[in-house]
Parts: structure tokens; sequence; C-alpha cells
């Protein structure tokens, strides 16, 4: 790593610490960001560095959401067991839909992955558990480890503040790791890595449950923060979102989802007011991103400092 | 043994007929994919969405079209529709085509993907914005309004339902026909394999691609205007379905014409049947279905292996 990246990722974290300090953005947006970011990330390191283009990753996202939002509210367990169910579910989850998406690539794979998930959301629909249409409403935030109040926006905002640097970490730290290098020689030439003897299969099924497991996390969060678990959470517009969050911040990149996942939740949050505008301007993000920058904004901004040097 | 588990034979004929008229409509939106990506290679998402337009573009034209223009009495006839329809929707399609999607075949195929996504995003945005996602109605012909009473088996026939199900498969068969017994559709086959030796040979294939494109998006409006009188027409109608046809797709593998249609009228019985025989599971029988598929045989059940 140089020390110009060194230098902007400790200005980051700088800023994100020191958010609370200021009025100017709203606490519970921040959040929100920080939830979406860690759900991109953990999207990328699928799209991005295994090359693989899942549809369906709102059924991880929502299927940790629901269990959290239930054993919080229902069992009154604590926020941090709720999460560790929450990730759980989605990792085991994300074991069988993926154990079976494997079975095909490129395209088919997609749909299989989208398919699987409208299955999940055709479950929430019906079980009795997740209230229908209405969702888990009023989940209590609790207190985290039994010390920390999360009722107050800014111990909530730190606590998701940590949950995002470990989940961001982690990422990097597989990225960066052999385990990761495989991956990415999948991403470039699979009968290659197959010809030099790795299990392809075994490490894009390995890639898949991390990146459900972790988009899990991010379900679960987002729980706490807004205390609800709907059916937009399984729906799959939001796989399309996170599918947008990462093409339109760089996919393959380490800091383009984050970025992705800040533009996109800020949009609709600019965009509410709006109505179906919403929906139609998140489409023409989409058709000029595949047209015009297929690199995304981070992408983009690196490929421009390269071609300068 | 119906009485025995509580179904009557009219129950299961109405269901049938219902999962038949679903199955038709499978069939022939899965038939438009397989033919996109036959030569696009590209994962048409849009197709929901040009289907939901079709139906749209019929009912402006059957009842808002006069009010528009001050002749509240003019309206666009239903048969004339069937025809204009899928017209202007290939036309929409060779737009789309000509200005977005060429510049796409030399890609990853996942940009297709993503970009027919956000093409049906702006699609289905528009109509929700412009009438709301309350659904619109739209009359049946008079010529098949009604119903044929079948007292022998004691079900009536609705006339609409079995021209549905009728026009739908003369269209699959026809094309089924023209891809695998023409000359034509020997061009257009020689093009999924090797479109470079076919311009070797004289044959405008860029058009050819352009053409296959329209058709396909024709296919999906054409089903609109067919399932406009049936279901509501809505914003929403397409983006329902699409999925479900994707994995139709999936199960019966897209390696062939006859594949999609015989998959796609299947899966609309099999849903007809589990309405019939345990309802709660009937949203997701389809996607079960697939799933034993894709560990028995992962390329579907017409696909080949590649």
């Amino acid at each position: 790593m140089s020390s110009k990246i060194k230098l902007l990722y400790s200005i980051l974290v700088l800023i994100a610490l020191l958010l609370p300090l200021q009025d100017f953005i709203y606490l519970v947006f921040a959040m929100k960001v920080l939830c979406f970011a860690l759900f991109a990330c953990a999207f990328n390191l699928l799209l991005g560095f295994t090359g693989l283009l899942s549809f369906g990753h709102a059924a991880f996202f929502g299927t940790s959401a629901y269990i959290t939002a239930h054993l919080c509210k229902e069992a009154g367990l604590s926020p941090e067991l709720g999460i560790v169910f929450g990730v759980l579910s989605s990792g085991i989850l994300g074991f069988l839909i993926g154990s079976l998406a494997i079975r095909r690539q490129g395209i088919y794979f997609a749909m299989v992955t989208l398919a699987l998930s409208q299955m999940i959301y055709f479950l929430a629909v019906q079980l009795p558990f997740t209230g229908g249409e209405d969702g888990i409403q009023g989940v209590p935030r609790g207190m985290l480890f039994g010390l920390i109040d999360l009722k107050d926006d800014v111990s909530m905002y730190y606590f998701v503040l940590a949950i995002f640097f470990l989940g961001f970490a982690l990422i990097v730290r597989t990225v960066h790791s052999p385990f990761g290098q495989v991956l990415k020689a999948i991403r470039e030439n699979e009968p290659r890595a197959v010809s030099l003897g790795y299990d392809v299969d075994r490490f894009k099924l390995i890639s898949f449950v991390i990146s459900a497991a972790l988009a899990g996390l991010a379900g679960s969060l987002k729980t706490l923060v807004f205390q609800l678990a709907t059916l937009t959470d399984v729906h799959w517009h939001m796989s399309g979102e996170v599918v947008l969050m990462t093409l339109l911040g760089g996919m393959g990149t380490i800091l383009g989802p984050v970025v992705g996942a800040g533009i996109v939740v800020g949009l609709q949050n600019y965009l509410a007011n709006i109505g179906s505008w919403s929906t139609i301007a998140t489409g023409f993000i989409f058709v000029i991103c595949v047209l015009a920058f297929r690199r995304g904004v981070v992408g983009e901004i690196t490929h421009f400092f390269k071609n300068k040097s | 043994m119906f009485e025995l588990l509580g179904i009557t034979p009219q129950g299961l004929v109405a269901q049938l007929l219902v999962g038949l008229i679903n199955g038709s409509f499978y069939a022939i939106l899965s038939l438009g994919l397989a033919i996109i990506f036959g030569l696009l290679n590209i994962i048409n998402f849009s197709h929901g969405a040009q289907y939901t337009m079709g139906a749209f573009v019929a009912w402006i034209g059957l009842t808002q079209v006069g009010q528009w223009f001050g002749f509240p009495e003019f309206s666009i006839n239903y048969w004339f529709a069937l025809i204009l329809v899928p017209l202007v929707m290939g036309g929409f399609g060779l737009i789309l085509e000509r200005t977005m999607l060429k510049r796409l075949y030399h890609l990853d195929h996942l940009y297709g993907l993503l970009l027919t996504f956000g093409l049906a995003l702006i699609i289905e945005g528009m109509f929700r914005h412009w009438y709301g996602i309350s659904g619109e109605s739209y009359p049946a012909p008079e010529l098949l309004q009604g119903a044929i009473p079948l007292e022998s088996i004691g079900i009536i026939l609705p006339k609409y339902r079995l021209w549905v199900v009728v026009a739908s498969l003369v269209v699959c068969f026809s094309t089924w026909y023209v891809i695998e017994r023409t000359k034509l559709g020997a061009y257009l086959r020689a093009g999924t394999e090797n479109p470079k030796l076919l311009q070797a040979f004289g044959i405008n294939v860029p058009l050819m691609i352009s053409l296959a494109y329209a058709y396909g998006v024709g296919l999906a409006g054409f089903a609109g205007v067919l399932a406009a009188p049936i279901f509501q027409v809505n914003p929403l109608m397409g983006s329902n379905l699409i999925i479900v046809v994707f994995a139709v797709v999936v199960i019966g593998g897209m390696g062939s014409i006859m594949g999609s249609i015989l998959t796609g009228l299947a899966l609309g019985l099999i849903e007809g049947l589990t309405k019939v025989f345990y309802p709660e599971a009937s949203g997701v029988v389809i996607f079960v279905i697939m799933a034993i598929v894709l560990l028995i045989r992962p390329a579907g059940l017409f696909g080949r292996e590649k």
C-alpha cells in the first residue's frame, strides 16, 4: 500500500470518527450509508473479485434482517446475539443457494440466484413470523453486551462504524490473501485455474458463503438501525440496487462499493419525494454506467491517475 | 379418488385451464428470451417490462387515443392492436438494439443483463409515474366475450381464455417451424453457431441480429396484448412474471426452441395442479423444480452441456 493511499484511508477514518460532532449530515443517514456500503462490499467480493454476478443477494440481506428482528423482538435477545444468529442463517442460506448456483456459469448463474432468492421472497410473504406485508416493526435496539444503550444514535453510530470496519477489513484481508489471489485467477481465466489444479467450485462456494454472510451482517445492522425488517429487504429490487452500487462505484475496486453506496443512498434520500422518478433515475444511472463508464467512479479515477503517471 | 382428496373434477379442470393459460404466457416469453439469447447472447431483463409495455400500448390504443385527439368514440380495434402492437414494440426493440445493445456485444454477458435491467426500471417507473400501480381494465373483443358451457363435465369455458391458449400455441409453433424448418431459420441457427462464417457467405448478420431482437420484443408485446383482457394492466405485471420465466428458462435449458415452449407449458400446468392440491406452495413450486433440475441436470432439461 503506497503512502498516498494510506493517507487517504486515514483521512476517511478520521472523518467517519468525527461525524457525530457536526449537524450537517443526519446520523441515521450516515448509518444507512454504512450498512449499504458493507452490503455492497460483500457483493463486490463476489462480483468484482471472483467474477460471479449474483442477482439474489437480497435473499441474504433480508433473511438475516428478519431473523435478527424476530429474535431481538420476540425472544428478547441482545443485539450482538441477534446479529450472530442473523449472520449464521444467511451464511447457511448462502451455502445452500451457492452450492446450487455454482453448477451453472455466467448469465445462468445470475438467473439461478435471482430465481432462488425470489423463492425466499415468497417464503417471507407467506411464513407467519415475518408479518407479511407489514414486516416486523418496532425492533428494540437493546443494550450492547448489556452495557451500552444503543437507543442513542451516537452510540449506535459508533457500533455500526465498528462493525463496518471489521467487515471491510475482513474483505480487504480476503482479497489480498493467497485465497483472494486464487479467486482473481478464477475471475480472469477459469479453465486455467482448473488446469493449475485448483478446486474451482470449492473456492467459488467459499467466496459465495463469505459474501452471503457479510451481506447478512449488513442486513442485521440495517434492522437494528431502522428497527424494522420488511419485504423490501428481500425483494429483487434490493438485489438490483446492490449491483448498481457496485457498478457505479467501480467493481473490483476496494473503495468503489462504499462510494457507490453513498451515491445511491444519497440519491434515494433526495429523490424519495418525487415517487416513481427515483426508479426511473436508477434505471438511467444503470444505462449510463453500462454504456459510458463501465469502470465506475473509483475505477475511472484510478485509471485516470494510472494513465497520467 | 377426487372425492377422497376433497377436490372436485370441476375445480381440477378449471385450475388446469388457468395453468395452461399461464403456461402459454411462460412459453411465449421464454421463447422470445431464447431467440434473443441465441443470437445476441444477451439475457433480455427488460422482457417483462416490454410485455407490460405491450399491454399498456394496447390499452392506450383501445381506450385513450380517441380522447387525446378529441374523438371519444374512436378506438383501435382489438384485432388490429394484436398486429399493430407487436410491430410498434418490434420497432422499439430495433431502436434499443441499434442505439444501445449493439455496443455491448464484445463485452462480458453481464453488461447486457445490467443494461436491460436498467431499461426495465425506466419503463416500469414511467408507467408507474403516469398510471399509478392500480390496474387498468381492458375489455375482450365482442366476438370472444361469453363462455362455452361444457355440461358433461360441469364447467364453463370462457371463450377469451381458450383463444389465448390457441393463439399463443399457434405463434409459438409457427416460430418453431420457421426457425427449425426453413432457410431463414437455418441462417439464424448458423448465426448463433458462427456469425463470422455466415457473414463471409454474404448474409447481413448485424441486420439479422437486429431483426431477431425486434422479433423477440415483438413477441413480448404480443403476449402483452393477449394478457391485457385477462389480467389487469398494471406497471408491475411484467416484473412479477419475468422471474418465473427466468426459472422456466433455467429448467428448460434454453438450448432449444421447442424446449422453451414445452417447458413453459408444462410448468404452467404443474403450477395449476399445485394450486389444486397444495395452494400454499403454488408460488414456489417452479423454483423448487428448478432446484431439483439443477441438482440432476445442471444444463437444464433440453440444454446441452458446453
